[in-house]
């Protein structure tokens, strides 16, 4: 919740949580496990890492509930780096939320990766200081996360399967709506908020400014510096790696690999050189042979 | 005149959006060939780790210092001062501080994002407050003596000046506010 001291500065604010997101613009937050692996990903160059139990390749195989991980594992990563740290809840389990809050995590992911607490709810995201990233599947899922709180917008992707197919649908859909409403005249956005199930504010404001009022990464299936490149021609303003790059068979040089595709997104010479030599990628998955849909938990 | 924002990572976008409000040619530097263009220079607020390591893998560390030392005028915020400072403290090993600036800063100085903050800013001869919006800032810890300190906040600088070098602990760049940028453009 946002607060203000006695000095006239303001924590917590909208402006304040948006801007960390700017910052990690053009970069590459990983999934980390252990300290050893939030040391591998510093050192390659990451933002920012997501502490977490298991990577979503391993919340698939393993199955059973996935939850928020043991504060002690994420404290140890915190120690472990000088970059920001940021931990995932379960999708309307806002306890989870507080207690990676008192554990002062830079940002909150309230994740499709892990079990939903709540069938009905998201987190009212306004209630705390800490920022929040929410996924979306299409335009209206980021709208009605913006509208609970969210700071910064990730498309879902399907996370742990190695393959780009999902993160591709998910950025075309809301680049794609995005474009459309540019071009609607004014009587039209109303129609285009009950379509997109969004509140009419946000949905105005993406009409004027062709843009989310957030800033939006893409999250699920990225393993490869192509891949990275994709998204973010397609329009990623930055990117999440999970299983990726430590279920790789070389970690280190995957990770710089995919930071430095980011950066240079636009050069295929630079993108050849960087492809070069990393080894095997993590073993991908058909979509359709899929038991679970991660991206379907959400609404 | 061509102003280069350092495009490796970070908020170069918002840098290239405030500048181009302002009607100057904004070009993204992420090349020496690109650097080599430009006749004045942003570098954004991001992670200093990480652009110190793409300042590498873009081989663009020593084009940089060389123009640094040639007294290109640079405008560096929040990371963009770390990378300009002449000494880091609580840094990552290695990472590059061109000595742009007679400075220590301590990264994240002021804490992590629960800690970020904005606060209104008094800048010495200017009529209003300039919107500070602080992010996991550095603390300028100490500033030699040919640093102009050009605002404070609580007794520690957040917005120095030496020559054509200016730092901001703050991201200017996230206010809706340009002056710091007019000021910047319009010097000399």
């Amino acid at each position: 919740m946002a607060a203000e001291s006695m000095t006239g500065r303001e924590t917590g604010t909208p402006l304040v949580k948006r801007g960390l997101a700017e910052m990690l613009k053009g970069g590459v937050i990983m999934d980390v496990v252990t300290p050893e692996q939030a040391k591998v990903a510093e050192d390659a160059g990451a933002v920012a890492v997501m502490a977490l139990e298991r990577v979503p390749a391993d919340i698939r195989r393993d199955g059973g509930v996935a939850r928020m991980s043991d504060p002690e594992m994420i404290t140890g990563i915190q120690q472990a780096v000088t970059i920001p740290v940021m931990a995932k809840a379960r999708i309307g389990h806002f306890v989870e939320a507080q207690i990676l809050e008192a554990l002062d995590v830079d940002y909150i992911d309230e994740s499709e990766v892990l079990t939903p607490a709540d069938e009905a709810h998201h987190i009212d995201k306004w209630a705390f200081t800490v920022p929040f990233v929410c996924g979306a599947t299409n335009l209206g899922e980021a709208l009605r996360r913006i509208s609970e709180g969210a700071c910064m917008i990730r498309s879902k992707g399907e996370a742990g399967t190695g393959n780009i197919v999902e993160a591709v649908r998910h950025l075309r859909s809301i680049i794609g709506d995005i474009r459309k409403i540019t071009q609607a005249d004014s009587a039209e956005l109303f129609d285009w908020a009950k379509q997109l199930r969004a509140p009419l504010p946000l949905v105005r404001e993406v009409a004027e400014t062709g843009w989310l009022p957030v800033p939006m990464f893409c999250a699920g299936g990225i393993s490869t510096p192509a891949d990275a490149g994709l998204v973010m021609q397609l329009g990623a303003e930055a990117v999440f790696v999970g299983s990726g790059i430590f279920k790789s068979a070389d970690p280190a040089p995957r990770a710089k690999a995919i930071v430095e595709a980011a950066t240079n997104f636009r050069d295929p010479h630079i993108l050849a050189k960087v492809s070069r030599g990393l080894g095997e990628p993590m073993p991908g998955l058909e979509i359709d042979g899929l038991e679970t849909r991660l991206a379907d938990r959400g609404w | 005149m061509k102003v280069g924002v350092l495009a490796l990572q970070g908020a170069f976008g918002l840098h290239e959006r405030v500048l181009n409000r302002l009607d100057v040619a904004a070009v993204q530097v992420r090349t020496s060939e690109e650097l080599a263009e430009v006749d004045r220079m942003v570098i954004p607020g991001g992670e200093s780790t990480a652009i110190s390591k793409l300042l590498d893998a873009n081989d663009l560390a020593d084009p940089l210092a060389e123009r640094l030392a040639d007294g290109l005028p640079v405008l560096g915020t929040c990371a963009g001062l770390i990378l300009l400072a002449s000494e880091v403290v609580d840094g990552y090993p290695g990472q590059h501080c061109f000595g742009a600036i007679d400075a220590t800063v301590r990264r994240n100085g002021y804490g992590r994002q629960s800690e970020s903050f904005h606060a209104p800013i008094e800048i010495e001869g200017w009529e209003l407050p300039f919107p500070g919006v602080f992010i996991r800032a550095p603390v300028i810890a100490s500033a030699g003596p040919e640093v102009e300190v050009l605002a404070e906040l609580d007794g520690v600088p957040v917005l120095c000046r030496q020559g054509s070098v200016v730092v901001s602990s703050f991201h200017p760049e996230l206010a809706e506010d340009d002056r710091i940028h007019r000021w910047f453009v319009e010097q000399e």
